[in-house]
C-alpha cells in the first residue's frame, strides 16, 4: 500500500520535476557560496539523544543513538521499513510511553533536561513537542473545536482568545482560506489533505517548539502531499521540524539534514546534500540507490 | 442422484432453511402482535346490543340483554353433559358468550347460551349501557329520572335530563375527588410528618415545651383546614348524591342507580360510525389515563403506565453512569491480565443469572439490609413502621439496574475498544491527559455503544417481572411515587407495573371473563411502553452516532 502510494506520488512528482531539480540546483549553489551553514557542528541544538536505547520487552529497536536535531531547520529520519525511525521519533515527545512492554536506557536532552527524568510532566513535553501522525486523525467534533482543543486544556476558555488562536493557527497551516466559511462543520467533511493539515494546526495551535511528523504524507495524495511539503517549508522558521519518511525525494525536497537509520542503528546523519549526493557509508549508498529493498 | 449431489453442494437447501428460519420467526412476531393488538385493542370499540329470548329446558323462557363478547363451535355431546337440551343428531352446536351485566340483580354478569335457544334476536335502539363505580355495567332501559327521590322526568324526556345531570355529577365527583386526594392527602401526609417530628424530638431527648407547643400550634392549623375541607366534602356529597336515575332490567326490575355511582352511559345501538370511533377513542384514553377500579378489572392503568416508565428512568439513570465507569476502568485503567479477564467472564456471566435470583438478592440485601440499615440510621421515629427496609421504587430500579449492568458494561466495552488508537494518541500528543483524553474524545465518541447497552437495558427491564414481585410492585399502589407533597419524588413508595398487572388481573382476578379482554390491552400496552421508550434510546443514539461518526479504519 506504501509502496503504491509512493509510486502514485512520484509520478505525479514527474509533473514538478523542473521545478524541484531548480530548486535541489539553487540549493546547491547555496551550499557552494556557503550561505547557509549547513554543518552540523555550526547548528543550534535543540534536541540531543545520548546513547539513547531502546527495547520492545526483550527485544533492542533502537540501539546507541547519538544524535543532536538542530533548532529551527528540519531533519529528516529516513530508512527501510521497521529501522527504528518512528520509534526514535516517538521517543522525542514519551509517545513510547503508552506502549506497556516499552523501556528505555540512556538519555534525550531537551533544554539541557533529560525528557526521561521522573520529574519532568510529559503532557508539558508533549505540548511542548507536538506530534502530526501518518493517518490523519482529526477528533470529530467541528474545525473549529480540533484547534481549540489543545488551548482548552490549557485553560484557555475566553472566547476572543481562542478565536484570534483558531484563526493564527490555521492561517498558520495554510488552511484559513479553505475553511474560513465553515469553522463549525464537522472536521471529518473534510478532505484527506485538509484533515492532514488541520492535524498541523491543531498541533502548532499550542505554541510548541518541535514538531514531530511521522510519515506525514503517506495516506495523501500527490497534490495535498505538495500543500503539506510547502507548508513544512514555511513553518521550519519557526518551529525545529523532525520528519520520518519513506519517500526518499521528500527527503530530499525538504529537510536540511538526514539520518538514515537501518536496524536500529543510526547508520549515517548529515546534512542532505551531501548524504544524497555523497554518502560515505555503503548502507546509505545502496538505499539511495535503490539497490536495497 | 448426481444433480440432488449438486443441489446440495451449490448451497440451495442452506438457503432455503435460513429463508425458513426467518419466515417462522417473522410469522411468529407478527402474528403475537396481531393476536395481542387485536383482541386488546377490540375491547374498546362500542359493542351493539342485542336482545332476544332464551329458551331453556330448564328455565321458562326469558328475555336476554347484553353484548355478545365471544362465540364458540362446540361438539354437541358436550354441551349435553352439561344438562343443555341438543336434539341428537346435532354434532356441533355454536355457543355464545353474552355480557349480561347487572351483577348486583342477576348475580353473574356474564353467561354462555346455545345460539340455536337464542330466539328474536333484536338490536333496540334505545337500550342502554350504564357503566358504574361497582357492580360493574348495567344494561337495560332508562324509565325515569330522580331529583331526592322524586320523578322529575320519565318517558323520553328522561334521557335529555340524564345527559345534563350526569355530566353536574362527575364535575362534583371530581371536585370530591380531587379534595379528597389531593388535598386531604396532603393533609394527611403533613399529620404524618408531625408526628414523625415529634417522636424524632422526643427520641433525641429535645421535646422542650416550647417544642410542644410548636407542633400543637402546627396541628391545630392543619386541623383547621382539614375541618374546613371535612365541610366542603360534605356538602358536594349531600350535592352529589341528590340525582338518580331508574332503569329497567332484562327480567323487568326496576332499578334506581345514583348518578354518583355512574361513570358514564352510552346507547351503542344508536350511534353512527364516526360517533363510534369517537367513543372509541375515548374509551382508550380512559383506559390509558384512569385509575383502575373493582380489583383491576375496571377502570385505566395509569398508575401502572406511570409505574413502569419511571422505574425504567431510574433503572437507566443509576446503571449508566455505574456500567460506564466500571467499562472505562476495566478498559482504560486495568492491566490487561489473567484477572481482567476472569472479571470479564465474570461479568458477562451476570447477565445469564435467572432474574428471580436477582429478585431474591435485592431483597436480602437491599431492602432488608441496606434499607433497614438506612431505617436504623435515619429515621428510627418512624419505628416500628420501616420506610426504607420495605419494598419500593427506590429497590425495586437498583434491583433491575444490577441485573442490566453487564449489558451495559459490556456494550460500552464493546465500544472503547472500537475507538481508533491514533485518536488516543493525537489526543495524548496534544498535551491532554489520560483523564482528559477520555472525558472529551473517548466518552463522547463511545456514547453511542453506551446507548446501545442502554437501549438492552431497557428492553430487558421493561419486561421484567419476577423480581419486581419481591422488592416493590404490588396489584394497588394507593399513591403515585410522584406528587405534590414535599419531597416529590417518593422513592420508598410501592407502586404499579404493567408486566406485573397482566399477571394480577389475568390470573388474580375475580372476575376471569371481564378481565380477558384487559389483559390482552394490557399485553398490548406493555408492548407500545417498551417500543417507545427504546425507539426514544434508538433515535438518541443514531443522533449521537452522526454526531461522532469515527474515521473509517
Amino acid at each position: 500500500m506504501t509502496e503504491l502510494n509512493s509510486d502514485v506520488i512520484e509520478g505525479k512528482k514527474t509533473m514538478t520535476a523542473a521545478e524541484d531539480a531548480k530548486k535541489v540546483e539553487m540549493r546547491r549553489k547555496a551550499v557552494n557560496m556557503d550561505l547557509v551553514p549547513n554543518k552540523l557542528e555550526d547548528e543550534e541544538i535543540c534536541m540531543e539523544a545520548k546513547d539513547f536505547r531502546l527495547y520492545y520487552g526483550e527485544k533492542r529497536a533502537l540501539h546507541n543513538i547519538n544524535m543532536v536535531i538542530p533548532k529551527k531547520r528540519v531533519t529528516a529520519f529516513i530508512g527501510p521499513s521497521g529501522c527504528g525511525k518512528s520509534t526514535l521519533l516517538r521517543s522525542f515527545n514519551r509517545m513510547n510511553d503508552l506502549v506497556d512492554i516499552c523501556r528505555t536506557e540512556g538519555e534525550i536532552l531537551f533544554d539541557n533536561n533529560n525528557i526521561f527524568h521522573r520529574t519532568v510532566d510529559v503532557t508539558d513535553l508533549r505540548r511542548r513537542v507536538g506530534m502530526v501522525f501518518q493517518k490523519p486523525n482529526p477528533f470529530p467534533k467541528s474545525i473549529y473545536e480540533n484547534v481549540a482543543y489543545g488551548l482548552r486544556i490549557q485553560g484557555i476558555n475566553k472566547k476572543r482568545v481562542l478565536d484570534e488562536r483558531v484563526e493564527w493557527a490555521l492561517k498558520g497551516a495554510a488552511l484559513w482560506e479553505e475553511v474560513k466559511d465553515r469553522l463549525h462543520e464537522n472536521a471529518l467533511g473534510m478532505s484527506g489533505g485538509q484533515q492532514q493539515r488541520l492535524v498541523i494546526a491543531r498541533t502548532i495551535a499550542v505554541e510548541p517548539e518541535v514538531l514531530l511528523l511521522d510519515e506525514p504524507c503517506s495516506a495523501l495524495d500527490p497534490i495535498s502531499t505538495l500543500k503539506v511539503e510547502e507548508l513544512i517549508h514555511e513553518l521550519k522558521d519557526r518551529y525545529t521540524i523532525v520528519i520520518v519518511t519513506h519517500n526518499m525525494q521528500q527527503a530530499a525536497r525538504v529537510s536540511d539534514y538526514t539520518a538514515f537509520m537501518y536496524l536500529g542503528d543510526l547508520i549515517e546523519y548529515k546534512d542532505t546534500d551531501t548524504l544524497f549526493t555523497n554518502p560515505s557509508q555503503k548502507q546509505t549508498e545502496d538505499y539511495i540507490t535503490g539497490r536495497y529493498g | 442422484m448426481n444433480s440432488v449431489k449438486q443441489w446440495f453442494r451449490k448451497g440451495d437447501p442452506w438457503v432455503w432453511l435460513n429463508g425458513g428460519a426467518v419466515a417462522i420467526s417473522m410469522v411468529m412476531v407478527i402474528g403475537l402482535l396481531l393476536l395481542v393488538g387485536y383482541r386488546g385493542l377490540s375491547h374498546f370499540w362500542p359493542h351493539t346490543i342485542i336482545q332476544g329470548t332464551y329458551t331453556d329446558a330448564d328455565n321458562q323462557p326469558y328475555t336476554v340483554i347484553g353484548e355478545i363478547s365471544d362465540e364458540e363451535w362446540v361438539a354437541a355431546s358436550r354441551v349435553r353433559d352439561s344438562g343443555k337440551d341438543i336434539p341428537d343428531d346435532v354434532k356441533v352446536v355454536k355457543r355464545m358468550l353474552i355480557k349480561t351485566g347487572n351483577r348486583d340483580v342477576t348475580g353473574l354478569d356474564f353467561r354462555w347460551l346455545v345460539a340455536d335457544n337464542l330466539t328474536d334476536v333484536t338490536e333496540p335502539e334505545d337500550v342502554m349501557m350504564v357503566e358504574r363505580r361497582e357492580w360493574g355495567n348495567f344494561y337495560g332501559y332508562l324509565v325515569a329520572m330522580k331529583e331526592n327521590g322524586q320523578v322529575v322526568a320519565s318517558g323520553d324526556a328522561a334521557l335529555a335530563e340524564l345527559e345534563k345531570r350526569l355530566e353536574r355529577a362527575l364535575d362534583l365527583f371530581d371536585q370530591i375527588h380531587d379534595i379528597e386526594t389531593k388535598q386531604i392527602g396532603a393533609i394527611n401526609y403533613q399529620v404524618e410528618r408531625l408526628r414523625l417530628k415529634e417522636k424524632r424530638l422526643d427520641l433525641e431527648g429535645n421535646l422542650t415545651p416550647a417544642a410542644k407547643e410548636e407542633l400543637a400550634q402546627d396541628r391545630a392549623i392543619l386541623d383547621q383546614e382539614y375541618a374546613v375541607l371535612k365541610a366542603e366534602l360534605d356538602a358536594l356529597n349531600v350535592e352529589i348524591g341528590r340525582d338518580s336515575m331508574v332503569a329497567r332490567t332484562m327480567n323487568d326490575v326496576e332499578k334506581e342507580i345514583p348518578l354518583k355511582l355512574v361513570v358514564q352511559y352510552k346507547q351503542p345501538n344508536k350511534m353512527g360510525f364516526f360517533t363510534k370511533v369517537a367513543d372509541y377513542f375515548h374509551q382508550l384514553w380512559l383506559f390509558l389515563s384512569d385509575d383502575p377500579r373493582e380489583a383491576n378489572t375496571e377502570g385505566g392503568v395509569f398508575p401502572a403506565i406511570f409505574g413502569t416508565v419511571m422505574m425504567v428512568i431510574l433503572m437507566s439513570v443509576i446503571v449508566t453512569p455505574f456500567g460506564v465507569v466500571a467499562a472505562v476502568y476495566l478498559r482504560e485503567y486495568a492491566k490487561q491480565g489473567p484477572l481482567t479477564r476472569t472479571i470479564r467472564v465474570a461479568v458477562n456471566n451476570l447477565a445469564g443469572v435467572p432474574s428471580i435470583v436477582y429478585g431474591v438478592f435485592g431483597l436480602g440485601f437491599f431492602v432488608y439490609f441496606l434499607g433497614g440499615s438506612l431505617d436504623a440510621l435515619f429515621y428510627p421515629e418512624a419505628a416500628p413502621s420501616p420506610v426504607f427496609g420495605t419494598p419500593g421504587l427506590m429497590w425495586a430500579s437498583i434491583t433491575l439496574a444490577l441485573l442490566t449492568l453487564p449489558v451495559v458494561i459490556v456494550a460500552t466495552e464493546e465500544g472503547l475498544t472500537r475507538i481508533p488508537k491514533s485518536l488516543r494518541e493525537g489526543s495524548l500528543a496534544l498535551g491532554a491527559t489520560k483523564l482528559e483524553t477520555i472525558t472529551k474524545v473517548i466518552l463522547p465518541m463511545s456514547s453511542p455503544a453506551m446507548m446501545t447497552g442502554l437501549i438492552l437495558a431497557i428492553a430487558r427491564a421493561a419486561g421484567e417481572v419476577a423480581p419486581l414481585m419481591l422488592v416493590g410492585v404490588v396489584k394497588l399502589a394507593p399513591t403515585l411515587p410522584l406528587d405534590g407533597n414535599f419531597p416529590y419524588l417518593h422513592l420508598e413508595r410501592k407502586f404499579m407495573h404493567l408486566g406485573f398487572h397482566i399477571y394480577d388481573v389475568g390470573f388474580q382476578s375475580p372476575n376471569v371473563e371481564a378481565a380477558r379482554p384487559l389483559v390482552y390491552a394490557t399485553a398490548a400496552l406493555l408492548v407500545v411502553v417498551i417500543v417507545v421508550l427504546n425507539l426514544t434510546a434508538i433515535m438518541i443514539r443514531n443522533r449521537l452516532r452522526e454526531k461522532y461518526r469515527a474515521l473509517e479504519t
